[in-house]
């Protein structure tokens, strides 16, 4: 089976490294399946859950924040500000961090930046679907 | 002549001294390991990165004002030193090193905004009178790339708003445990992209523009991580070295003390050995 090698990078280091059958990723402009021999191509990301299948049809969470991907025929490349494995996710923070944005949210005080909230939100909610395997 | 009790007092306390300095020596130099460390884990981003902004920016007719230089009327620094001193002339460096820059540019105290990071940096530029928008001072020694997001966030808005025409920033370059090079880089607009090394031409999705607004942002904010790793690295070196220095010197003085001790115990022993011979010829 033809396979690509998946890395995820980010600048405290690298995160993900393996080979992959297949590659479903959230671009900007939606979802986006690779596959091995794909044309090259740079794409912007959302926030979300960067799917690996690998060669013997396991599935592999890594919860991305961003960043882009860079997809060569035999390699694909997503560089992002932070990412984490779905090994080393710590589900109680997560939910920490999901509640402080939502009181944060919802206390709509004068002075709080609500897209920043919203993004908090959003990793938050995003880290919690990769621990706990919903897709 | 002192006396033997206040050398020997004195002996003491720069042997004490010189426990600490020893041991700040070492905790240094663990620490600028791991901080070496950390500087290698963070090249393999920027190697990529840089690959695929050279190749977006030289692939496409795309542009961005990120990338386009514009007259300078105000120039932001940014200025990594540390929160703490003993590292030597460190500290002193990169403050100075942002001064000659403005020197160089001409200008004047308003003409400047200082993005200050570590408390010696942010202290001084209050104190001088300089506009600092913003400082980040208690950095862990080991700093994440989330630690130094909010500042590299704000210099990249501001000059994306268009309130400055030019970031720079100072710091101290590692280059190996006992020389730190002091440097100023610009960081915006970006001008010093390298010829594409990949000959691969990219599709972009869903366009060359969009991906440079998300990318470009990104990029220049690894920048500035990237500065503040090296300066770590730099900064425990500094400090390793100022330790060493110390170190030695106590031991010097150490030695310098001990023979004024001998000596002055000697004198004492023949003034005593004269005083008795004295008295007993005085008998006679």
């Amino acid at each position: 089976m033809k396979t690509t090698v998946v890395n995820i990078v980010t600048p405290d280091g690298p995160v993900y490294d393996s080979a992959a059958a297949m590659v479903s990723v959230r671009a900007t402009s939606g979802e986006m399946g690779i596959l091995p021999g794909h044309i090259p191509t740079v794409a912007p990301l959302a926030i979300g859950i960067v799917r690996v299948k690998t060669a013997d049809n396991k599935t592999e969470l890594v919860a991305v924040t961003g960043g882009f991907v860079e997809i060569r025929p035999e390699q694909v490349t997503i560089l992002s500000p932070s990412a984490e494995v779905a090994e080393d996710i710590d589900l109680a923070r997560a939910k920490e961090a999901l509640k402080r944005a939502e009181q944060r949210l919802q206390a709509k005080k004068d002075g709080i930046d609500v897209k920043r909230a919203e993004l908090a939100l959003n990793r938050a909610i995003n880290r919690i679907n990769v621990k706990e395997g919903n897709i | 002549m002192a006396t033997l009790r206040e050398v020997k007092q004195r002996i003491n306390s720069t042997k004490s001294t010189s426990k600490i300095t020893q041991a700040m020596h070492l905790v240094s130099s663990s620490k600028m390991a791991r901080a070496e460390r950390n500087a290698k884990k963070y090249v393999p981003y920027m190697n990529k990165i840089q690959d695929v902004v050279a190749a977006i920016a030289n692939g496409t007719a795309a542009s961005h004002p990120m990338l386009v230089e514009r007259p300078v009327k105000k120039t932001a620094y940014i200025v990594i030193a540390s929160d703490r001193g003993l590292a030597g002339a460190f500290n002193t460096n990169s403050i100075r090193k942002a001064i000659t820059a403005m020197e160089d540019r001409n200008q004047s105290k308003d003409q400047a905004v200082i993005f200050a990071v570590g408390r010696m940096a942010s202290e001084f530029f209050t104190k001088q009178g300089y506009n600092v928008v913003d400082s980040e001072i208690g950095l862990p020694d080991q700093p994440a790339f989330a630690d130094i997001k909010r500042i590299a966030r704000t210099a990249v808005g501001m000059f994306t708003d268009g309130q400055i025409d030019e970031v720079v920033m100072c710091y101290a370059h590692f280059e190996n445990a006992v020389s730190q090079v002091f440097m100023e880089r610009k960081l915006l607009p970006i001008t010093d992209i390298a010829p594409a090394t990949t000959n691969a031409s990219y599709e972009f999705e869903p366009s060359g523009e969009e991906i440079l607004e998300v990318l470009l942002p990104q990029y220049a904010e690894s920048l500035v991580y990237g500065a503040l790793l090296d300066a770590k690295a730099s900064e425990h070196a500094a400090r390793m070295t100022a330790m060493k220095n110390a170190t030695d010197n106590a031991k010097e003085l150490i030695n310098d003390l001990t023979v004024l001790y001998n000596r002055a115990r000697q004198a004492a022993i023949t003034q005593e050995i004269t005083e008795i011979v004295a008295g007993a010829a005085a008998l006679e």
